[in-house]
């Protein structure tokens, strides 16, 4: 009983120190000026400036983005892996770069995409010349794909290794045909992989500032460049958490709209 | 010559290099209710998928209306299945669960409530539709599964121990149910069980499966009467089975005395089994019986006693009887020469039903 009440309260002060804490200081953050008054000023002006919301729109649209692309990749390849033999053996493979360092990803990223680079070099090699690969939007959205693969293959691999085989046959023995299998039944039964992957991929990805510097050359601005910009150029502190705090809720947001909800019959 | 339904010819399922079903033949009529009975693992259930087409024969041809199947997928057969395991879609209520086929069909919303409300009522369920699955309790999910199948009345329904989960009450009204229905709508069902008062109740026709392989198949009489051998005669209803000898036609030896009986076609002197069925066993004082046994146990079954004696060569003597005896007591049994059925070692079933035919035609 002592033991686990000792537990118990370590984990609390965890989650005071290292979760609440933070967050509390942002919140507080948000509502000093420049000039270090209480204010609202800072929410006013991301709501009437209009490069903030143009950063946004920015935020949301590329993450959805790189969200759909590694959607589209992850699903048929997860589903193909848990048809393989060694299935287990190549998720392990799929996941291993993500033990690597993101910085060192990137880096290797504009090795490959440079004007020297094996992609040019190859392109230059079929005739098609090089090109200005690397500081594009799509070299922007196809590293962030990259990187961010194995956390969607995850939750929809496990989702769809632990469907039930008898539900496909009964829904085949129903008179399904193998489309109307898929859309009736292994869809709806593997939609929570789908929505954990999204919330795994969706939430990081609208604070991606290292990958948009890096390999998108600054082009695509993001909330999440704007955060450093505030904390470490301009040093406006108070700005840089309201786009914090605004980031937080729109997390909760999602979090909410993919969350599981209990069904009720109709 | 009677349409066949489902054929079954010299099919053969291995996995890897294990044998499941070895070598099985057979031809369902029409409308008739068949049971397939067998201890587990004996291959009940991938003789379904076979029929069902969820898994491929390694060897053989399956016919349905004499036409070849091997290579139809599943949703083309029209065959229904209620899965052992129930497998009800965790995502849907217990509506949208038996609706599945009929809206893949495309029916008209009106027809689907219908046939979905009809079919609730059937299982006793009238007011079910609403829940979701994890609300119900096992013997409910399987009578879901049940609606499910007959919901788009088919020409062949598999049923997998469809009413294992339920009460004895409950069961007894399902099987009732069920073999009403089947009757009603001509469906050709194809029943696995356990049981073999389940199976004895309500088949046509019984296929007595062990070890891949179809050791005898009858009509519920025919096979509790007349088993083919000691693994039939065990696992239908309870038996005593004896060594004994055959001295010529309708003269069979055993426990020490030469008695009459109904069978024949064997050689002189040849070895066999007798089987007496506990009810066919009268218990009467020393003198009158025809062997004599001493009581070893008696246990009250409500109905009757069950008694157990022994005779001199020591066999063992299961009895039942509505008159009580007395423990330690020597007591009489007394049977018709009808109820003693002799078996051979080793005959097939087809040379069983050959000699049964032949003697008794002479
Ligand atoms: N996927 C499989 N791989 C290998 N062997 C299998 C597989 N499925 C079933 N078997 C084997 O095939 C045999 C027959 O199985 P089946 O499920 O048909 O038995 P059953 O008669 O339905 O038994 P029960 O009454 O327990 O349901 C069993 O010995 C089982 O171990
Ligand atoms: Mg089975």
């Amino acid at each position: 009983m002592k033991a686990k009440g000792l537990y118990f309260s370590s984990y609390v002060l965890w989650l005071l120190l290292f979760v609440l804490a933070p967050v509390a200081l942002i919140l507080y953050q948000s509502f000093i000026s420049i000039n270090g008054n209480f204010t609202i000023t800072n929410y006013e002006n991301f709501f009437k400036i209009v490069a903030y919301l143009r950063m946004t729109f920015n935020s949301v649209f590329y993450a959805g983005l790189i969200t759909l692309i590694t959607l589209l990749i992850s699903y048929p390849t997860a589903y193909f892996l848990t048809r393989t033999k060694y299935k287990q053996l190549w998720l392990m493979l799929i996941i291993l770069p993500t033990w690597i360092n993101i910085l060192l990803k990137a880096y290797a990223f504009i090795g490959i995409f440079s004007q020297a680079g094996p992609v040019n070099n190859s392109l230059e090699w079929l005739g098609l010349g090089s090109h200005q690969l690397l500081f594009t939007n799509t070299s922007f959205m196809l590293v962030a794909a990259y990187i961010e693969l194995p956390f969607m293959i995850l939750p929809i691999f496990n989702a769809i290794d632990e469907l039930d085989e008898s539900l496909i046959n009964v829904s085949r023995d129903l008179g399904a045909n193998k489309f109307q299998t898929f859309w009736n039944v292994t869809f709806p039964l593997t939609l929570n992989g789908i929505k954990s992957g999204v919330q795994v991929v969706f939430i990081p990805s609208l604070s991606l500032f290292m990958l948009t510097r890096l390999i998108g050359g600054n082009k695509v601005i993001t909330l999440g460049t704007a955060i450093e910009e505030n904390f470490l150029v301009t040093q406006d502190w108070g700005m840089g958490s309201t786009i914090g705090v605004i980031l937080i809720a729109a997390m909760i947001l999602i979090m909410f709209l993919t969350g599981e909800k209990k069904r009720r019959g109709r | 010559m009677v349409e066949s339904i489902i054929t079954f010819r010299n099919v053969t399922k291995k996995y890897k290099d294990t044998v499941i079903l070895e070598n099985i033949s057979f031809k369902l009529e029409k409308g008739k209710f068949y049971t397939l009975l067998g201890p587990s693992g004996c291959g009940k259930t991938t003789t379904l998928s076979l029929i069902a087409g969820f898994m491929e024969e390694s060897s053989g041809d399956i016919l349905m209306n004499e036409q070849k199947i091997n290579h139809i997928p599943a949703n083309k057969r029209k065959i229904n299945t209620v899965f052992q395991d129930y497998a009800l879609f965790p995502h849907l209520n217990v509506f949208d669960n038996i609706a599945f086929g009929l809206k893949i069909k495309k029916k008209s919303k009106k027809e689907i409530k219908e046939k979905v409300n009809e079919a609730l009522k059937m299982v006793r369920l009238p007011d079910f539709g609403d829940r979701e699955i994890s609300e119900m309790s096992g013997g409910q999910k399987q009578r879901v599964a049940i609606a499910r199948a007959l919901v788009n009345e088919p020409e062949v329904l598999l049923l997998d121990e469809p009413l294992s989960a339920l009460d004895m009450k409950l069961r007894k009204e399902m099987q009732y149910e069920l073999r009403e229905l089947q009757k009603r709508l001509g469906i050709t069902f194809i029943f696995v069980t356990h049981d073999q008062e389940e199976a004895l109740a309500m088949s046509d026709e019984i296929f007595v499966m062990n070890h891949g392989k179809i050791i005898q198949r009858g009509t519920p009489t025919a096979i509790y009467d007349e088993p083919l051998n000691r693994f039939v005669a065990d696992f239908i209803g309870e038996s005593n089975i004896v060594e004994g000898t055959m001295m010529a036609d309708e003269q069979v030896k055993f426990a020490g005395k030469t008695f009459e009986c109904v069978d024949g076609g064997m050689e002189e002197n040849e070895p066999i089994e007798v089987v007496l069925r506990p009810e066919d066993i009268e218990v009467t004082t020393a003198q009158k019986g025809k062997v004599v046994g001493t009581v070893i146990s008696q246990l009250f079954r409500g109905v009757h006693y069950e008694i157990v004696c022994t005779d001199i060569d020591g066999n063992e003597w299961k009895i039942r009887s509505t008159k009580k005896v007395k423990v330690g007591a020597n007591v009489g049994l007394d049977f018709d020469p009808e109820a003693i059925h002799i078996m051979r070692f080793n005959e097939t079933e087809t040379e069983f039903y050959q000699r049964l035919e032949n003697y008794q035609g002479s």
